[in-house]
């Protein structure tokens, strides 16, 4: 992006909605669906695991699936100071799934790993008497209705679910799901979104955030 | 309310989908591609491709068919057929796919799903296990179904979870293709030895039988082809016209399943 700029603004810095988005890679599951579908919205992405290509982006959406030890490498690697200092900088951030749980402080899953912290709770195990994971279309209880990211997306809304451990229900909650009890499914702090669902896996309703979030 | 999946299965050959009895009269149902979309506009929840014969030389075709069929869908994706090795899934993977559909290969050895799982999450490692039923039990076979693994297929499906497998597909080999219902048996016989999300298949023909399975035998999912596309390539292309109407009566009968989508 930086080289870009130097020959010039690109055309999507002249009409000042879609620059780069970072899609931050540090080895929990397959990134190349998030792509596609920030590709789909019309969007300039590009994966990375550099900590200056994170420190530069416009956008940061940090995806993952697996356990949330893995998230361990983000410190290892300079990632997380990288994404910290974008977050205070007021960049837009979207956690999906894993990526949303390491923003929250700990997880039950890996409790001797620290999470962001952005949000002071805890990730906790489904109930004992519901199959783990969630797996599947799940409905969405919108709590707030002036929610930038769920613009357009309707109460009710199906998406596409895949985890084992869950965000409880925080005052930052904009949106819930019901599964064994409900828990978070959206989750906002100004410039701060986490989702437990996969947007880029949800149809129509999912490409719908991916947009609100590209054109924030 | 976590809502019961209808998964739809295109069976592909050489870039192209192809449908048959049991392997035999395979005829030439459309591009990959356009049908996964297809399918996707009309209501399924999730699209799989089956590589049916899954022949080494076909390797680069499937990829390139993955890839096409990926960059327009925006629902869980899996690939299956001829996945041998952790690389065999890490490219089809980078092709697009969300998930892998494993069988013979993880019969033969299970450290595959181990493998798979740990580079790519459990989420992602579907074990397909083709059942017959045996002297009074159900058998695991192998080779499409023409080989008996001589494992019973509920210890393996338990065996499969335990190695990591995210969900599993049970297919009854007695039912394949006869349109006769799904083995409500089978299908909570592993529904009720694992945890993790069980996709049945083998045997749909009507709404009534989907209406059974999620009663009778507590699937998670269902798995149909032919129900679906052979509408869409009839002259009235009105596969979403029988995905609707299934969805429909599914909720008439109450089971939570999406829709409108």
């Amino acid at each position: 992006m930086l080289a870009r700029s130097a020959d010039g603004p690109s055309a999507a810095e002249y009409e000042g909605a879609f620059v780069m988005i970072a899609i931050v890679d540090y080895g929990a599951g397959n990134l190349t669906s998030v792509k596609k579908a920030i590709d789909h919205v019309g969007a300039e992405s590009r994966i990375t695991s550099s900590p200056e290509a994170i420190v530069c982006a416009t956008k940061i959406i940090l995806p993952g699936v697996g356990h949330f030890s893995s998230t361990k490498k983000l410190g290892e690697s300079g990632m997380r100071a990288a994404v910290s200092e974008a977050m205070e900088r007021g960049v837009p951030f979207l956690g999906i799934c894993l990526g949303l749980q390491w923003m929250l402080q700990s997880s039950q899953e890996a409790p001797e790993v620290r999470g962001l912290g952005i949000w002071p709770a805890r990730c906790e195990r489904f109930p004992a008497e519901v199959k783990a994971p969630h797996v599947g279309w799940n409905q969405l209880r919108i709590r707030n209705g002036s929610s930038r990211i769920l613009n357009g997306v309707g109460d009710g809304a199906f998406v596409y679910f895949t985890h084992s451990f869950r965000v409880p229900l925080l005052n930052s909650t904009t949106a819930e799901c019901e599964y064994g009890g409900s828990f978070s499914a959206v989750l906002e702090k100004d410039n701060l979104f986490g989702v437990q669902f996969h947007p880029e896996k949800s149809g129509a309703a999912g490409l719908k955030l991916l947009r609100n979030f590209c054109t924030l | 309310m976590l809502t019961k999946r209808i998964i739809a299965c295109l069976d592909i050959d050489s870039g192209r989908v192809v449908k048959g009895i049991k392997f035999l009269n395979l005829r030439d149902a459309g591009d990959p591609a356009e049908l996964a979309a297809a399918h996707s506009e009309a209501g399924a929840d999730e699209i799989v491709l089956l590589d049916i014969l899954a022949t080494h030389e076909n390797r680069s075709t499937l990829l390139e068919t993955v890839r096409r069929t990926a960059r327009q869908l925006f629902i869980p994706f899996t690939v299956g057929g001829g996945i041998r090795s952790q690389e065999d899934a890490g490219a089809i993977f980078d092709a697009g796919a969300d998930k892998v559909s494993i069988n013979s290969s993880a019969l033969a050895d299970p450290g595959l799903i181990t493998r798979i799982a740990s580079r790519f999450g459990s989420q992602a490692v579907i074990v397909a296990i083709d059942a017959k039923r045996v002297n009074g039990g159900f058998q695991a076979f192998t080779g499409g179904g023409r080989i008996s693994s001589g494992r019973d297929a509920i210890t393996w499906a338990k065996d499969a979870e335990q190695s990591g497998a995210g969900e599993i597909l049970v297919t009854s080999m007695d039912r394949d293709g006869t349109r006769e219902g799904f083995d409500c048996e089978l299908t909570r016989a592993i529904t009720e030895s694992v945890r993790i999300p069980v996709i049945a298949s083998g045997g749909a023909g009507g709404a009534k039988d989907f209406i059974e399975l999620f009663r009778q035998g507590a699937a998670d999912a269902a798995l149909a082809a032919s129900i679906f596309h052979f509408d869409l390539t009839s002259d009235h292309r009105s596969s979403g016209g029988a995905l609707a109407d299934l969805k429909q009566q599914l909720l008439a009968a109450g089971i939570p399943v999406r829709w409108p989508c």
